[in-house]
């Protein structure tokens, strides 16, 4: 018997089976999305104003949640990558409480924090400040469940760079925000640009926390999965627009994550 | 390797900010809407009403209320009636409680009208509605009555207790005394009818003016269905930006005009 010692190694044949299955499950969905779409009148419908409004709403909002996750996601992923194992443990599990709790979750929880009826919401109310069931709470909605994707993603790259070329900058004089810089962000920058486009690509298919949070009115709240699902739901934009606005969000997550694979394959290991 | 990350990202924002750009110009693009405005006779009466208007009203009203905002904003130009937000009514009145930003909103029925009872100025009844059994083009599965419900075999989708249309659905359903064991429970009336639309569902119930003028759905009027009225509140809320165009709406609704479009729509009477 022969073994090749090349690439293919030595995983059992036999597990190709439930792989293609699993595969499977995972692309024949899809494709049959891309069946159903009217291609004759695809570009009518992605252009309709309803759906250019969501896609827009989507996009801007996405951005500015992003941005929001880069603000506050990089220095919390610092604090956490240098941060005592314990306390470590305990901020990562704090931090990814979002990607294991429904978004709906979330959506509730942001809406008891700011709604009219909760203790701070009716504070925000008083200074004339409203915050569910506008732009604005679509973006805090976003920024809550796109996060830790960031946080992890640079923590991650942090952790696995180390601190010995800190300590060599910091021994040659280098002061702290040089440091971070010249030498941290550059070193983990792979994690740092992997982080944001995953978080941007969660961002724009955000839909639970949305959902309750920022309510569904078109132009205002109306971001494309709520579209997707109001027009689904025979309202709205017609069933055709919603198989056409999902296949633009399928092109572009494939799109997202086919960017952050190639730079993934240019990083430094 | 920097150089190319920064490229590709520069490449990614512009292909973003080329399609945000797009947003506005197709938002924008109400301007031909503005022409039909022009032509049409300003109505002497009414005081000088400008501002934006946001609507809030049941998902059973969306053919009525888009025809109806269109009508109001050709008697008054300067008013701009926002996009309407068409949810099931206790979603609607969920948000409303929880500050959404609405001047008007229209119930599919008194109990939901009821919980944002603080906030509502002055409720009116405009319309009824009663239930119909929404069955595919065709009846695949030989609906007759709604006995025929009870047919374990049949797939079945009812609206949720919360929401108007299934809470007639549950009282209809009780007073025939027919035992229906639904395959989903929809948050609104028009999820309902489009699960039955696309042949997922052999049959559901939705009212009576949703069916009117939808080509896959025919419709079974069930023994009893004439006892079961959804009467529809629409009130200006006391939190209403822009009470005055609010209480204009809300008098268009109700007056000779606003009633010849709802009961064209097939709506009944309040």
């Amino acid at each position: 018997m022969t073994h090749r010692r090349d690439a293919g190694g030595f995983v059992p044949r036999i597990l190709a089976v439930p792989a293609v299955v699993g595969l499977a499950l995972l692309v024949l969905p899809l494709s049959a999305l891309v069946l159903r779409v009217e291609w004759s009148t695809l570009w009518a419908d992605i252009t309709s104003p309803e759906a250019l409004s969501a896609l827009g709403l989507s996009l801007v909002t996405g951005l500015i949640a992003t941005v929001l996750c880069v603000l506050v996601g990089v220095p919390l992923a610092l604090v956490i990558a240098r941060a005592g194992r314990r306390s470590a443990a305990l901020l990562r599990a704090l931090v990814t409480i979002p990607l294991v709790l429904p978004p709906m979750v979330g959506g509730v929880a942001l809406l008891f924090l700011f709604g009219r009826t909760s203790w701070f919401g009716g504070i925000l109310a008083e200074w004339g400040i409203r915050v569910p069931f506008t732009t604005g709470a679509v973006v805090l909605a976003q920024t809550f469940v796109a996060l830790p994707f960031l946080v992890l993603a640079l923590e991650g790259s942090l952790r696995t760079t180390g601190t010995a070329y800190e300590q060599a900058a910091a021994s040659l004089g280098a002061g702290r925000w040089t440091i971070l810089r010249r030498v941290t962000l550059p070193l983990a920058a792979p994690g740092l640009i992997a982080g944001i486009v995953l978080c941007f690509a969660r961002a724009i298919g955000e839909f639970g926390a949305t959902a309750l949070f920022a309510g569904n009115a078109p132009g205002v709240t109306q971001t494309m999965p709520l579209a997707i699902y109001t027009a689904f739901n025979g309202a709205g934009v017609s069933q055709g627009t919603a198989v056409a606005l999902s296949l633009l969000l399928l092109v572009t997550a494939v799109g997202v994550l086919l960017l952050v694979r190639a730079w993934r394959a240019e990083a430094p290991r | 390797m920097r150089r190319r990350s920064t490229a590709a990202l520069a490449l990614a924002t512009l292909a973003v900010a080329g399609l945000v750009g797009c947003a506005p110009s197709g938002a924008g693009s109400s301007g031909d809407l503005d022409l039909s405005r022009s032509s049409a006779p300003p109505d002497n009466a009414a005081p000088e009403l400008s501002g934006e208007l946001s609507i809030y009203a049941a998902a059973s009203l969306g053919t009525a209320f888009d025809e109806l905002a269109e009508l109001f904003e050709q008697r008054h130009p300067s008013v701009d009636v926002r996009p309407i937000v068409y949810d099931g009514s206790s979603t609607l009145a969920r948000q409303i409680l929880e500050g959404a930003p609405a001047d008007v909103f229209a119930s599919a029925d008194e109990k939901n009208m009821d919980t944002v009872s603080a906030l509502a100025v002055a409720p009116e009844i405009f319309a009824s509605n009663t239930l119909v059994i929404a069955v595919p083009a065709g009846n695949p599965g030989d609906v007759t009555d709604l006995a025929s419900l009870a047919d374990p075999a049949l797939t079945v989708v009812l609206c949720a207790p919360e929401v108007p249309c299934g809470a007639a659905s549950e009282r209809l359903l009780d007073a025939e005394g027919v035992a229906v064991r639904p395959a989903s429970i929809e948050q609104n009336v028009t999820a309902v009818l489009a699960k039955v639309a696309a042949g997922e569902a052999d049959a559901g119930l939705v009212y009576a003016t949703d069916v009117v003028g939808v080509a896959d759905v025919e419709a079974i009027v069930p023994e009893g269905a004439p006892d079961v009225v959804n009467r529809y509140p629409v009130t200006v809320l006391t939190d209403a930006a822009n009470p005055d165009a609010a209480a204009a709406f809300v008098a268009f609704v109700v007056s000779a005009d606003g009633q010849a479009v709802l009961r064209d729509l097939g709506f009944g009477a309040p």
